[in-house]
């Protein structure tokens, strides 16, 4: 080095020599950061995370926290939707499903240096299903009366005991972010593959690599490549999109189809479509006998054939050209095909015949006088569609539907309401007729949608809280639900939720619309990114991403 | 000056007139959706381009046009008449009225009107057909926009009411109604004006924003707000330049009255 600055002296003058040595440093410093492939990554997130404790998580923010710090025992692989070898190294899940035992790996460390043994994953397990966290995660765990029995085999084998079968157990697992029993630092010490380093409440938060990170490359080189990143409190999509644009982001994990198309024009090589998500858009009528809605609607709401005219009369394909520009595919039932194993493939969606849907209603008893429709006692069918306001994608939806239902005598009034007081309407008042929301689908197992299917429950939207079943179709999804909720054989449970998605289909109790497609934006001086259809869409593989250039 | 007002009443005569001739100028009306041309630009078949469901945006500035253009001066009108009212009576009469009055007032701009909007919007019926969803928006508009222009009522009235002229005609031995007819009203004008034409703008953009709450101009109907709407994404909307002729037509439309208004004050004067 010191010959090198000898050599610089005699041949440059200083001027020169300042600039030589400048590319000289930058030079060492990019050989330094390719060397150990990192670089910050940095991106917003829409909301406030409203813990840090993995266990409580219920909002999106702190949901992606959790993924990036948290280690797991079980990981679902977001691109293949298989399961993989996380902190245990093999699992194996009881006949009965009601025992999952785990041999986990040995000599791995929390990010403060604590020692990770069979006693943290019991720890967690006790914490996880204690009563008094409420924990959103726990929930899905408690499938019968009864306490969970942890049994600490040895330092890296444990057995975990539930009082009744928990359908799709191992699954679960991908949400359990393993807590230190003995750290002093208690949630904040992880075992994934970056740790909370700065938190700066309604700005950001910044993740630095968990040095301790158990994983490897196949080389052998430790990961996360990445040395940190930086997650700022964003909710406004305007500047998330222009601070993106800026070069001042490195993604945007969900993009809508007008700002997807905007950026598209300008910069094809920034966005990722990975096709249809999990989540859908539906319409339904409200069903709830008290509801304080006049007779004869309910009569019309009530009626398969009134739900599947309307069904038949709406025009997905333009949905889904016209709302979206052609970044969603009409929706099917319950679950979206991206869902490979649940989704019933003989199911088709309902084709778009206006025709069809006249004869249905016709057949019912309506009629068409004047260009309106009425029904057997000469009520005109006029109903109004509530959906959200501020909501442009929902709002545009409303408007299609109602243009499509003039086409067959109905009028459509739509009403767009704040959020609370269309929530209050839906769970409270149940003073509507109908309604345009999604569903937004985290849970690739029919598992997580009991609360919606269940006729007793608070989110079955269309006529909640139940005593007793009012209808027998009501009624057999329930014993289905149950059926495939309580059995560990993949194939039965398979055989009973594809007959819940046809008769959801037969009866359309939801109106299912379109399925969104996963939708996203990433640098390109982003390495490794893949972007897919299950959250988080394009930083699923993070401990592997790299960024140059910065 | 002369220039200006006829060039201002040309205009008028031109905006009304092509928003009365709507059905004969766009038959296709404001609601059909061409679905093969969303957001298009403007072309000889749609002339300003169409809108993000494919409706036709110069057959929905002509009738939004209409909507707005009765309805909002309509509301105006009210709204001033209101202010005129309670703020002119409240001033002119001074002493314990002025102050009830304008505690009054007061009283009434400290209500959280939000809430009490998202009140009144629970309380109504959800079937509401679009044109009694617009009457029912601008009359909320109108009887709660007089509050401010009340304030600034009493205040002229009340120095009016200790001015010189006032004073000898109430020497004079005038009557206090005539003297309120007579010498107060007519030199309130060019503030009731002001504060009309103030208002015509300021209901158009606050109907607009009460969409929010499900009171707004209820699709497929359009309004200027509804229109003024679609400028929201400001960072796309620099591409497209068409999407300002609701905004361009407001403040040509607005400016033309006041226009037309310094004559009026100039003739009152």
């Amino acid at each position: 080095m010191m010959r090198h600055r000898k050599n610089l002296k005699q041949f440059v003058n200083p001027c020169r020599k300042a600039v030589a040595v400048t590319v000289l440093c930058l030079g060492s410093l990019l050989g330094q950061a390719l060397a150990q492939g990192g670089g910050p990554l940095k991106f917003c997130l829409r909301s406030e995370p409203k813990t840090f404790d993995p266990l409580k998580v219920e909002d999106d923010a702190s949901g992606v926290i959790r993924y990036l710090t948290g280690g797991v025992l079980i990981r679902v692989n977001r691109q293949t939707q298989e399961l993989e070898p996380g902190l245990a190294m093999s699992w194996k899940v009881s006949k009965d499903g009601r025992q999952i035992s785990f041999r986990l790996r040995s000599g791995i460390s929390f990010s403060d240096g604590t020692p990770f043994s069979a006693q943290d994953v019991a720890y967690t397990i006790q914490q996880l299903m204690d009563p008094s966290l409420h924990s959103p995660t726990g929930d899905a765990f408690r499938s019968g009366a009864g306490s969970v029995e942890t049994k600490v085999i040895s330092a890296s084998q444990i057995s975990i005991r539930f009082p009744a079968s928990v359908a799709g157990l191992d699954r679960l697992f991908d949400q359990v972010a393993i807590l230190s029993e003995h750290s002093p630092k208690k949630e904040m010490a992880v075992l994934g593959p970056f740790m909370v380093v700065e938190y700066k409440p309604g700005s950001s938060i910044l993740l630095k690599r968990n040095p301790n990170y158990w994983k490897t490359d196949e080389q052998g080189r430790r990961l996360p490549y990445l040395d940190s990143i930086q997650l700022d409190i964003q909710p406004n999509r305007d500047v998330e999109m222009l601070r993106f644009k800026r070069g001042e982001l490195d993604l945007i994990n969900s993009l809508d189809s007008e700002y997807f198309d905007k950026l598209a024009a300008t910069s094809p090589q920034l966005v990722h479509d990975a096709g249809p998500s999990l989540d859908s858009e539906q319409l339904w009528f409200n069903q709830v006998a008290k509801s304080p809605i006049p007779d004869y609607k309910k009569n019309w709401f009530r009626s398969a054939d009134f739900r599947r005219a309307i069904s038949e009369a709406i025009n997905r394909d333009d949905l889904s050209r016209v709302v979206f520009h052609g970044h969603a595919q009409p929706a099917v039932g319950p679950f979206s095909p991206a869902n490979k194993f649940w989704f019933n493939s003989k199911l088709k969606p309902l084709a778009y015949s206006p025709d069809a849907a006249l004869k249905e209603l016709q057949a019912e008893g309506f009629r068409m006088e004047n260009g309106t429709l009425k029904d057997k006692d000469g009520n005109e069918v006029v109903f109004s569609i509530i959906t959200n306001s501020g909501n442009k994608i929902r709002e545009r939806m409303a408007v299609l539907i109602q243009d499509d239902l003039q086409k067959i005598g109905i009028h459509v009034n739509v009403v767009t309401l704040d959020f609370p007081s269309l929530i209050e309407r839906m769970t409270q008042t149940f003073d509507y007729e109908a309604i345009v929301l999604g569903l937004t689908n985290v849970d690739l197992d029919p598992d997580g949608e009991m609360n919606v299917w269940l006729s007793s429950s608070e989110n079955h939207q269309w006529n909640p809280q139940q005593k007793v079943p009012e209808t027998a179709w009501e009624a057999e999804i329930d014993r289905l639900m149950r059926a495939q909720a309580s059995s560990s054989d993949a194939k039965k449970r398979k055989e009973a939720f594809d007959r819940v998605q046809e008769i959801v289909v037969e009866q359309q109790p939801f109106i299912f619309l379109i399925n969104k497609n996963s939708l996203s934006a990433v640098s390109t001086n982003v390495r490794g990114a893949a972007p897919v259809i299950l959250s988080p869409q394009t930083f699923w593989n993070a401990e592997w991403l790299t960024v140059s250039g910065k | 000056m002369r220039f200006w007002r006829k060039v201002a009443c040309v205009l008028l005569v031109l905006v009304i007139g092509a928003s009365l001739a709507a059905n004969w100028i766009a038959p296709a009306g404001y609601a059909k959706q061409y679905r093969d041309a969303i957001d298009a630009a403007p072309s000889r078949t749609h002339w300003l381009g169409t809108d993000e469901v494919g409706r036709d945006r110069f057959a929905r500035v002509l009738y939004g046009t209409r909507i707005s253009l009765l309805l909002a001066p309509a509301a105006a009108l009210l709204s001033t008449l209101m202010a005129a009212f309670i703020g002119g009576l409240a001033g002119y009469l001074g002493g314990a009225w002025a102050r009830m009055a304008m505690a009054v007032t007061d009283l009434f701009m400290s209500l959280p009107w939000l809430f009490l909007l998202i009140t009144a919007r629970a309380l109504m019926p959800l079937n509401v057909s679009p044109l009694v969803s617009v009457l029912v928006t601008f009359l909320l508009l109108g009887l709660l926009g007089w509050t401010a222009a009340a304030r600034v009522l009493c205040t002229t009235a009340g120095s009016l009411r200790t001015s010189d002229f006032v004073r000898q005609a109430r020497a004079a031995g005038l009557p206090r109604q005539r003297l309120f007819w007579i010498h107060v009203v007519p030199n309130l004008k060019p503030v009731l004006y002001a504060q009309f034409w103030i208002s015509i703008p300021v209901f158009i953009l606050s109907e607009a924003n009460l969409g929010i709450l499900g009171l707004g101009v209820a699709e497929p109907m359009p309004s200027w707000g509804s229109l003024l709407k679609e400028l929201e994404g400001l960072v796309s909307v620099g591409e497209e330049p068409w999407k300002f002729v609701p905004l361009i037509l407001l403040v040509v439309v607005v400016t033309s009255f006041q226009v037309l208004l310094s004559r009026q004050e100039e003739v009152a004067a």
